[in-house]
């Protein structure tokens, strides 16, 4: 077949072309590429099937629930199913995943980043090593332990790093503390923090250590400093990958459920300070309601996991999004 | 060679956050109970139990505050008849639903089946339908941490108002009047709640609402419903909040407050407080009416009583079986061992463990009911 193309004397038409590079594309077909091809697109399909048939089965369940819902399922503070009519919403819990999240963050991009930069390119050898076992580690322990941890040795030592925010940033509102227990979204995205720390240094590291070494030792041999190499050189080639990274991290905290719920006091009340006791997430109320919850109770707590679900895909749609506008950056065009 | 020994540090660290891990799991867990399940119940009189021709296994599910007491009879019972009793304690809605869809064998709640379930059992109960026994009592104490403070009175209006955030100071002149030449100080009241839906919390509210309703504004039910305030997960949990807490008060089962944690004392009505002990829980109890009808025995508590000793913030737990048509093969198990802990010494084995027994002519009904189950 193949020979007979190319030895056709008149030029080709176009969509002779195409159909000859799509053949060529594809290569030869022997029984093993057909098993494989089938393999993999059968894999694909399950994949999407299975995501169609939980997007279903929670969408199902949810909608009994929100049906029977007396309050706003969106503006509600309250998460009450016992009641006749029940009466529940989403309201706190979004708001306390969003701002334990957003705090988790703010803490550990910055250290993680630099993490990933000291051991990529500052730490002797012999040290960068051990210390990448540890970060692995840290990614390994249960995140019971970290709830157990957090709320046996981080609450009680919280005092006072509180009292120190209340007296320098109470006036903001946001940092003002009524001397309530510490068990609030500021420890646990201090927590969080800590437990997405290891997945965006690993990552970051990883992405670091791919920057192309002739553009770093260039930069070098044109006089700049190692601070100056990893401004104009790593961290722009790096960028995007730390933001895959994040989102990794994010990804995790948004979901976090045994930690949280054991350092956090839940109410359903939303606070203006970070400082004082209350608030929620999705996943801790999951976890504290679901054994106790009636019928209607496990649906309305599906409910909730359904906004917790188009959350993190919105979440996930902005970070590629960002990463694509970034592609000159990205390690596939270096 | 030099992965190797890489690998051998990195098992070292492994081992070392493994056992760490273990440390830590073992503070958390109250193991409440099982010193006095151990010391003296168990020289109780095992002989004493009928067996009949119980054997074989039992399942069982349902109300986590009844636990340490099944887990006590069942180490008496099994001894004594050879039936291994496997009962989970994840909670009573969790135990209920278990026992409509046949399951377990008996469950336990520790609030009386609604009419929608009881009309669910009867899938299970071939001609029968679900029944409330009965079985456990339990106060529900209210721990305070203020220092200084060791004996400390309240009543239901001031109580409510505390968990309501309407009184926020310890020196507050209402709680000042109800203990006099207390040296309460000027610290600002953590009222500590239940996170999750409870049983606990159903019987408490229960209580403020049937004693205070102008200060507790709200319909009552397993979930906490007053803004405000700070919670934490399990009775356990509660304990260790207030233990940790200057100003904390919260409620919790009576087994949990101990080692530093004292009780409220009510102002019921009566000539004196009333302290949160076993004793006066079942005082309480007796006060309580049969609300349920035919076999079943639910029980509908007087929370507003003014009887002497008698401690009006009482839960009691039932267990749940069907009058007819219990499962052929588990009938003579569960009825055995029903027998028992409706029993005089099963009942004994209650006290032991801080649990209140259920008062003479209530638990004379329960054994009545129980020899009817077919």
């Amino acid at each position: 077949m193949d020979t007979t193309q190319i030895t056709d004397a008149s030029p080709p038409t176009p969509q002779q072309t195409e159909a000859e590079l799509k053949r060529a594309a594809r290569g030869a077909t022997r029984p093993g590429d057909r098993i494989f091809l089938g393999l993999s697109r059968g894999s694909g399909i399950l994949l999407l099937a299975i995501m169609a048939a939980i997007a279903v089965f929670l969408t199902y369940r949810a909608s009994i629930a929100i049906g029977k819902d007396d309050g706003n399922f969106l503006t509600t503070f309250e998460w009450n199913t016992g009641l006749i009519p029940p009466k529940f919403g989403i309201a706190v819990l979004a708001f306390g995943t969003i701002v334990s999240s957003i705090i988790a963050m703010v803490i550990a991009v910055p250290i993680a980043v630099a993490i990933a930069l000291f051991l990529t390119h500052y730490a002797p050898r012999r040290l960068s090593g051990p210390i990448a076992y540890v970060i692995d580690l840290l990614a390994a322990v249960p995140s019971i332990v970290y709830g157990l941890w957090g709320a046996l040795i981080l609450v009680p030592h919280m005092n006072g790093l509180y009292g120190w925010l209340d007296d320098y940033l109470g006036w903001t509102g946001i940092f003002e503390w009524q001397g309530g227990a510490p068990r609030s979204m500021l420890t646990v995205g201090i927590l969080l923090a800590i437990m997405i720390l290891p997945i965006i240094t690993n990552v970051s590291r990883e992405v670091f250590r791919q920057a192309p070494q002739m553009i770093e030792e260039a930069a070098l041999a044109l006089g700049a400093t190692r601070w100056e190499v990893i401004r104009m050189a790593v961290i722009p080639f790096g960028r995007s990958g730390v933001i895959s990274a994040s989102m990794l991290g994010l990804g995790r905290a948004l979901g976090e459920t045994m930690a949280v719920a054991t350092v956090l006091s839940p109410t359903f009340t939303i606070q203006a300070s970070l400082l004082d006791p209350g608030g929620g997430t999705f996943a801790q109320n999951i976890a504290s309601k679901f054994s106790e919850a009636s019928d209607l109770g496990r649906d309305a707590l599906i409910a909730s996991g359904l906004v917790l679900f188009v959350i993190t895909l919105l979440v996930n749609g902005a970070a590629r999004m960002i990463i694509a506008r970034r592609k000159e950056y990205s390690g596939a065009n270096a | 060679m030099k992965l190797q020994r890489k690998n051998r540090r990195a098992l070292a660290f492994g081992a070392l956050a493994v056992s760490g891990a273990l440390a830590l799991t073992a503070c958390g867990s109250d193991d409440t109970g099982d010193g006095g399940g151990s010391g003296a119940s168990s020289t109780a009189n095992a002989s004493s139990v009928k067996c009949d021709d119980a054997k074989g296994q039992l399942l069982a599910d349902g109300s986590s505050a009844q636990k340490n007491a099944i887990d006590a009879w069942v180490k008496q019972f099994t001894q004594a008849c050879g039936v291994q009793i496997n009962y989970k304690g994840s909670g009573s809605g969790a135990g209920i639903t278990a026992f409509t869809n046949g399951q377990v064998a008996f469950a336990g709640s520790d609030s009386a089946l609604k009419p929608e379930e009881v009309t669910a059992s009867k899938k299970v109960c071939s001609g029968g339908q679900a029944i409330d026994l009965p079985m456990v009592g339990g106060p529900i104490a209210i721990g305070y941490n203020v220092p200084g403070v060791d004996k400390l009175t309240l009543d239901a209006p001031t109580l409510a108002k505390i968990f309501n955030n309407k009184i926020s100071k310890w020196n507050d002149p209402a709680i000042a009047k109800l203990n006099a030449g207390a040296k309460l100080p000027d610290l600002k009241i953590q009222a500590f709640h239940r996170s999750e839906d409870s049983g606990t919390t159903d019987n408490f509210t229960k209580y403020l609402i049937a004693t205070a309703k102008s200060d507790w504004p709200y319909s009552g039910g397993k979930a906490w419903q007053a803004a405000g305030g700070q919670s934490a997960s399990g009775s356990s949990g509660i304990a260790q909040q207030v233990k940790q807490t200057s100003g904390a008060i919260g409620y919790m089962e009576l087994s949990y407050a101990k080692d530093g944690i004292n009780p409220v004392s009510i102002d019921t009505g009566a000539s004196a407080p009333v302290e949160a002990s076993v004793e006066n829980a079942t005082k309480a109890i007796a006060d309580a009416k049969v609300v349920g009808t035919g076999s079943d025995l639910a029980l509908q508590l007087n929370y507003a009583t003014k009887a002497e000793g008698a401690y009006p913030i009482t839960l009691v737990t039932y267990e749940i079986a069907c009058d007819k048509g219990n499962k052929a093969d588990t009938l003579a198990a569960t009825k055995a061992f029903l027998r028992y802990i409706a029993s005089e010494d099963g009942q004994k084995v209650l006290a032991d463990n801080d649990y209140a027994p259920i008062p003479d002519d209530i638990i004379a009904k329960v054994r009545t009911t129980i020899e009817g189950l077919s």
